[in-house]
């Protein structure tokens, strides 16, 4: 490294690398005048002024919309919620009450307001409730900005390409950006989920955020390599780590329009295995984005959409013309439709919601559909009528626990059959049906429920939480839910072995598919299909179709003799950084966060 | 007035995008609301917010899977009410 240069470390939120000039803007907060007003001219006069600034800032943001790039026209509604605030009870009519009443300065009473705002929302315990905080800062700091007198067109001065660096960046802000001077965002707050990180990966704008210090120690000017997948900012760097970081842009552009350009082909293992890689949606509308990705199929159709905030069940009708639709949008390949995997709470129009100490294994999915069974007759008429026209409909049943729950749900379906078959509809009569695998029980006993469906499809989130017995929802021991943990991996083995055993295909459906890291392991224990969110799709298929399954298969008799998931891990991360180093070097820094 | 003219309407709904009332969805509610002649209130457990005023919506605090009761008074509650409830099923335009 050559003298004065050195890493910041951030948070990566938006995939790709930059190298370009810093540009830093130092927002420091509006300095406050704090005075009283002593006649009754100098009231009214601040009263104007602050009017004339809500005014003006109202036009700014009424400008800003009417320019918004095409591509951030959902920040549209974004602007249109700062308008309002600028006009709300609490912050335009409690800042005017206070200069009247209390005699106070506008900006003054301005921050007094602010304070107000923020205790409102302090006094509640949902931390997702910072966001919203954000939000309502952003609008009084504009409004500080303009009172105050000083300049808000802080962007102005970026002339040529470069990294922005700030402490934080507000959507208003960055809709008012010369967004295409700037090559990559370094903020010293913010997260994977803030605004900004949403426009950035939009915009497809590496970004880096929560680096603390960035904006203080990096200078305009300063060379910069940003990394938007490890979250390193490399501040003025060596010619040979320049080098480097160009030669590995490059391939990663390279590396991924490849990919997706590939991702249409069906996935086959060099050794010449064909896996499917299906997707999993809940809308009819990412029916799209799945062909788009490569998805030869729906793996994992989640149907509790169509039953929430409704009056009323939805129809047999309803639901038969979503079903149909989409099983002729994805023919001839399969879509496999997940009866309602919900519990009473959810359904709270049509249902009395009964008190549950512990929902997650409570009244909920095929429990509750027994107990109310007129529920799944609908939904499984409507399914069943689906695949009549095209055949590629498959019929799948959550939170399977047993063999003599199955069996009643296969004799609901008897009776539903005849019924249409008396009322002479038309319906697919040999369409085959599976189970998810996500409880404990139903893996010890995949041997006896693998005689009774025609597929498996294990739910891995749901697995990890019950074997382990980690809701993952809770910060004290979300660090514990491991899907490399040694008894997964065994559950996971057991599943594929008995299904196999009769023949039957078995898929995984859980995030555990969608994570192309873990294809080596699930190749390996001999899984038939992965099912995933259709974004994952070209990175997995990708990466089966340079592996080899025997390969696989050795590697997965070697983790399972092991005892940790952290020595799983290690092995899993060699094995990637051998076979696909490509994917190991440009992924392996967001993988291990 | 006459009394038939000043209904009132109650209906419960769940909040089913995954980033719950945040700003943007927010200003739809208020938005849309602010076009009908009715007061409508939306309350979560004990707390009660004027579905005009956007900031009293976000100080609900509704996440993902939240009940939110939507009641309405005026001339054009039940219009009101419906159109919130299809806003609600439309998951505000999200996922």
């Amino acid at each position: 490294m050559r003298d004065g240069s050195y890493k910041v470390k951030g948070v990566g939120v938006s995939q790709g690398i930059a190298i370009g000039k810093a540009f830093v803007v130092r927002r420091g907060p509006v300095s406050i005048p704090y005075y009283t007003l002593w006649s009754d001219e100098a009231i009214e006069e601040e009263c104007r002024k602050f009017e004339e600034a809500v005014k003006l800032v109202d036009e700014d943001l009424a400008g800003i919309k009417k320019n918004l790039r095409n591509d951030l026209k959902e920040y549209d509604s974004l602007l249109d919620a700062y308008r309002l605030m600028l006009r709300d009870r609490i912050i335009y009519d409690g800042t005017l009450e206070l200069i009247r009443e209390k005699q106070l300065n506008a900006l003054w009473a301005l921050s007094l307001t602010f304070e107000k705002a923020r205790k409102i929302f302090d006094g509640n315990e949902n931390t997702s409730i910072a966001d919203r905080v954000y939000d309502i800062g952003a609008v009084i700091d504009r409004l500080m900005r303009k009172l105050s007198g000083s300049q808000d067109d802080i962007f102005s001065p970026i002339k040529e390409r470069s990294i922005l660096v700030t402490y934080d960046l507000s959507p208003s802000d960055a809709a008012q950006l010369p967004l295409e001077k700037v090559m990559a965002f370094v903020l010293d707050i913010g997260g994977k989920t803030s605004h900004t990180a949403i426009i950035a990966r939009s915009l497809n704008i590496p970004a880096v955020m929560a680096t603390g210090q960035g904006s203080k120690k990096i200078q305009t000017g300063d060379l910069l390599i940003v990394d938007g997948t490890s979250g390193e900012v490399l501040v003025n760097p060596s010619e040979d780590e320049i080098q480097h970081y160009v030669e590995l842009q490059l391939k990663l552009d390279t590396y991924l329009r490849d990919i997706a350009r590939k991702a249409s082909l069906p996935a086959v293992t060099r050794d010449g295995v064909r896996v499917v890689v299906e997707a999993n949606i809940e809308l009819l509308e990412e029916i799209v984005a799945a062909r788009d990705n490569g998805a030869e199929g729906i793996g994992l159709f989640r149907t509790e959409f169509g039953f929430m905030n409704r009056e009323e069940m939805p129809t047999e009708e309803e639901l038969f013309q979503e079903y149909r639709q989409l099983a002729e949008l994805m023919a001839p390949g399969e879509v496999i439709i997940r009866t309602l995997d919900v519990g009473s709470d959810k359904l709270s129009a049509w249902f009395p919601h009964v008190y549950e100490p512990n929902p997650a294994l409570g009244l909920r999915s095929i429990r509750f559909c027994l107990k109310y069974p007129e529920i799944i007759k609908t939904q499984m008429r409507a399914i069943l009528r689906a695949g009549a026209v095209a055949k590629n409909v498959r019929m799948m049943f959550p939170l399977v626990s047993g063999v003599g729950e199955l069996r009643t749900v296969k004799a609901i379906l008897r009776e539903v059959k005849d019924e249409l078959r008396r009322a002479r509809v038309q319906f697919d009569d040999e369409m085959p049906i599976g189970i998810m695998i996500e409880v404990p029980s139903a893996v010890a006993i995949a041997d006896l429920l693998a005689k009774e469906v025609d597929f498996f499809s294990v739910g891995t989130n749901d697995l990890i939480q019950y074997a382990i017995a980690i809701d993952r929802q809770n910060e004290h021991v979300a660090h514990l839910f491991e899907a490399l943990h040694p008894g997964i991996l065994r559950m996971l083995h057991i599943t594929v072995r008995e299904a196999h055993k009769v023949g039957i295909p078995v898929s995984v459906c859980g995030e555990m598919a969608g994570e192309p890291f873990y294809v080596p392991v699930l190749l390996g224990l001999g899984f038939d299909k992965l099912s995933m969110n259709p974004q994952s799709i070209p990175r997995v298929k990708n990466l089966i179709s340079r592996s080899f399954k025997k390969h696989c298969e050795s590697f997965v008799r070697e983790i399972l003799r092991k005892d940790t998931p952290e020595d799983i891990r290690h092995l899993l991360m060699k094995t990637i950084e051998e076979q696909f180093p490509e994917e190991y070097h440009f992924f392996h820094s967001g993988f291990l966060v | 007035m006459e009394d038939g003219n000043n209904h009132k309407v109650e209906k419960e709904f769940l909040v089913m995008n995954k980033q719950g009332i945040h700003a943007r969805v927010a200003a739809q509610i208020v938005d849309l609301v602010r076009r009908f002649n009715a007061d409508v209130w939306l309350v979560k457990g004990e707390r009660r917010a004027s579905a005009k005023d956007i900031l009293d919506v976000l100080t609900l605090a509704c996440g993902y899977g939240s009940k939110v009761l939507v009641a309405a008074e005026g001339p054009e509650a039940q219009e009101a009410v419906e159109a919130l409830g299809t806003l609600f099923r439309k998951r505000f335009g999200e996922v």
